[in-house]
């Protein structure tokens, strides 16, 4: 992403060392959207020519996903699929049309199902989308309130901290579910064990996924944190009277909280891992249970739709992500 | 402490000393990752069970002493199940870890030393395949492919390789610029030769730590990948399998799931521990 961008930025900033500060922001901008624009294209060619890789012909084991049983059909009998899912035409042409198609919100036709892929995950995304951010937000809440409460503190509840820390982070996601599930569902009966898409239901699938996450982002804000509690701004602070939580809530937090907001970005992928699990654990209706139905009947069009649009989701988010900082952070603004 | 003047500790003050000095964490994983070892050489050490034995009077029983982790739905000790299970599940780790590095080397010092178009071409690659998190990017391939043994092992080694590959492209950029990269070069040494014998064995150094760590990491996937019904299938003892099995009662029978889990867990973590320390070491080392 910043090969090219960086090239660009200062052939122009030589040619024209008076250039505004405004035009290079408005012209990093371009260069970052065009390089998301691309990486999204190349993310598309990868879903699309995956389903080339499916071993033996096409029609056939569309045909036999159908029927239920394995055999051999005639040409007579492979035509009209053939003519259905545009398996005639040349590659060249049918991949064109799958990009363009994408412009138009087509993501291709089910194997198993025979209607668009954008009607089999439709309705599902919602209940994803909202698992997956309020994972996101609890992992930061829990995190904050970890790192508020311990960092820094005597030595043996800083260590407490850290060590949940570590442990929390390298928990699977499905070893956490099935725990929550056991503690609070099946012994102690405050949770249904089938939740659905209800408000108590959500409860332990976004705990779920917001454990692990917590730990991660503690972690690496943790060492932010201590640093920055050593600042002599903060001592100056202290010495104008300010009390510690104040300390900690105003200066210290803001300062220690960029590198887990990047990661943030980053960390998507792995919440949309932890929620195809979740969901399927907590029989949580979304695209994981979608996801692994089509998985095991092979229906490689609407797993790679799904794949394809989580991709989408995680290059525009981290393409937010690098351009809050592009307009916020001076220092990138100005290299 | 001597060269201060002070006497050398001795006795019980001087045993303090030394365990201070062994970190409980290692010394834990230690251990785990020695009785792993074990299991795997000869699972016959640590049970004295058979992990295929049915038992149908003694079926869905709770931890007790004559069965630590319970017996499962046909009556088989989940213990001596979990320990047969340890060479499948090493294996797949094992497997998938190298799968992922082969490819990281391959991509990461093909882009590091070609540099130009090759370098951002590879770049790019990379960039559109962390798009793909590592858990779809697997269903992906089993969906291609079907469940089974292999595509589990190529789906995880594939799904994590441009991690790896990434850090690797980093490395031998680093190692690159060193300064007894150029005296070697400056010496008139072939650029083959300097490759082989300077460039490469350091950039591979800190990969070293990586496989270990590599390997928690993909028997954790590699099991949620048979969690979801969609690994090793069930009859057989491997950990994922087990987990597998273990779902239905999940609201009966506790012990099915969360043992397993947890030694996955444990097993993940002492590696990934050992991992880290081998990386600090290395390091201060390299310094």
């Amino acid at each position: 992403m910043s090969i090219v961008g960086e090239a660009t930025v200062t052939t122009v900033a030589s040619r024209r060392p008076a250039a505004r500060p405004v035009a290079r922001t408005v012209r990093r901008i371009i260069v970052k959207v065009v390089t998301a624009v691309l990486v999204l294209l190349g993310a598309a060619s990868v879903t699309y020519f995956s389903q080339y890789l499916v071993p033996g012909n096409r029609a056939t084991a569309i045909l036999n996903e159908q029927q239920g049983r394995a055999q051999q059909y005639s040409a007579a009998q492979l035509a009209p699929v053939n003519h259905k899912f545009g398996f005639d035409k040349p590659v060249v042409v049918q991949y064109l049309d799958y990009i363009g198609g994408l412009f138009r919100g087509n993501l291709g036709t089910s194997y198993t199902q025979f209607k668009p892929v954008t009607q089999v995950i439709g309705a599902e995304l919602l209940p994803s989308l909202v698992l997956t951010v309020c994972g996101l937000v609890a992992a930061w809440v829990i995190a904050v309130a970890v790192i508020l409460l311990t960092a820094k503190r005597r030595r043996f509840i800083s260590a407490l901290g850290s060590t949940w820390e570590a442990l929390t982070a390298s928990l699977p996601p499905y070893w956490v579910g099935v725990v929550l599930l056991v503690v609070f569902a099946v012994e102690i009966r405050i949770f249904p064990v089938i939740g659905g898409t209800s408000v108590l239901g959500t409860v332990l699938p976004v705990l779920t996924l917001a454990l692990p996450l917590a730990g991660f982002l503690g972690q690496v804000t943790r060492d932010e944190f201590e640093k920055v509690l050593d600042e002599p701004f903060i001592t100056t602070a202290r010495t104008r009277g300010m009390g510690d939580t104040a300390v900690r809530l105003v200066h210290a937090l803001r300062h220690s909280v960029l590198p887990a907001v990047t990661l943030s970005g980053w960390a998507l992928g792995a919440l949309v891992s932890g929620a195809v699990i979740v969901e399927n654990l907590f029989g949580r209706p979304g695209i994981g249970q979608v996801l692994v139905t089509a998985v095991n009947s092979r229906d490689v069009p609407v797993v790679s739709g799904i794949v394809l649009v989580v991709a989408a989701v995680y290059i525009v988010a981290n393409l937010l992500v690098d351009l809050t900082y592009a307009l916020i952070d001076p220092r990138l603004r100005d290299t | 402490m001597t060269a201060l003047g002070f006497p050398e500790a001795t006795g019980l003050a001087r045993l303090r000393s030394i365990r201070v000095r062994v970190r409980p964490g290692i010394a834990i994983s230690s251990v785990i990752v020695l009785l792993l070892l074990v299991a795997l050489i000869d699972p016959g050490l640590l049970t004295t069970r058979s992990p295929t034995a049915i038992d149908l009077e003694h079926t869905l029983l709770p931890p007790s002493l004559s069965h630590p982790f319970g017996t499962d739905d046909a009556g088989r000790d989940l213990y001596t199940r979990v320990v047969y299970g340890a060479r499948e599940s090493l294996s797949i780790g094992l497997g998938a870890t190298g799968l992922a590095m082969a490819i990281a080397v391959l991509l990461g010092f093909l882009g590091g030393l070609a540099g130009g178009i090759v370098d951002i071409v590879i770049a790019r690659v990379l960039e559109v395949a962390f798009a793909f998190p590592v858990l779809l990017l697997a269903l992906l391939l089993i969906a291609i492919y079907g469940p089974s043994l292999q595509t589990e092992i190529i789906a995880v080694g594939i799904g994590s390789a441009p991690g790896y590959a990434r850090m690797v492209r980093g490395q031998v950029l680093a190692v690159r610029k060193a300064a007894f990269i150029e005296a070697a070069t400056a010496l008139g040494h072939r650029r083959a030769a300097v490759i082989g014998r300077h460039l490469f064995p350091n950039a591979m150094r800190p990969l070293v730590a990586m496989i270990t760590l590599g390997i928690g990491q993909s028997i954790v996937w590699a099991s949620a990948l048979a969690f979801l019904g969609l690994g090793v299938a069930p009859p057989s003892p491997e950990w994922g399998a087990l987990l597998d099995s273990g779902r239905l009662y999940i609201t009966t029978s506790w012990w099915l799931e969360i043992l397993p889990g947890a030694v996955i867990v444990l097993v993940a973590l002492s590696v990934t521990s050992l991992g880290r320390a081998l990386q600090h070491h290395l390091e201060g080392a390299a310094r």
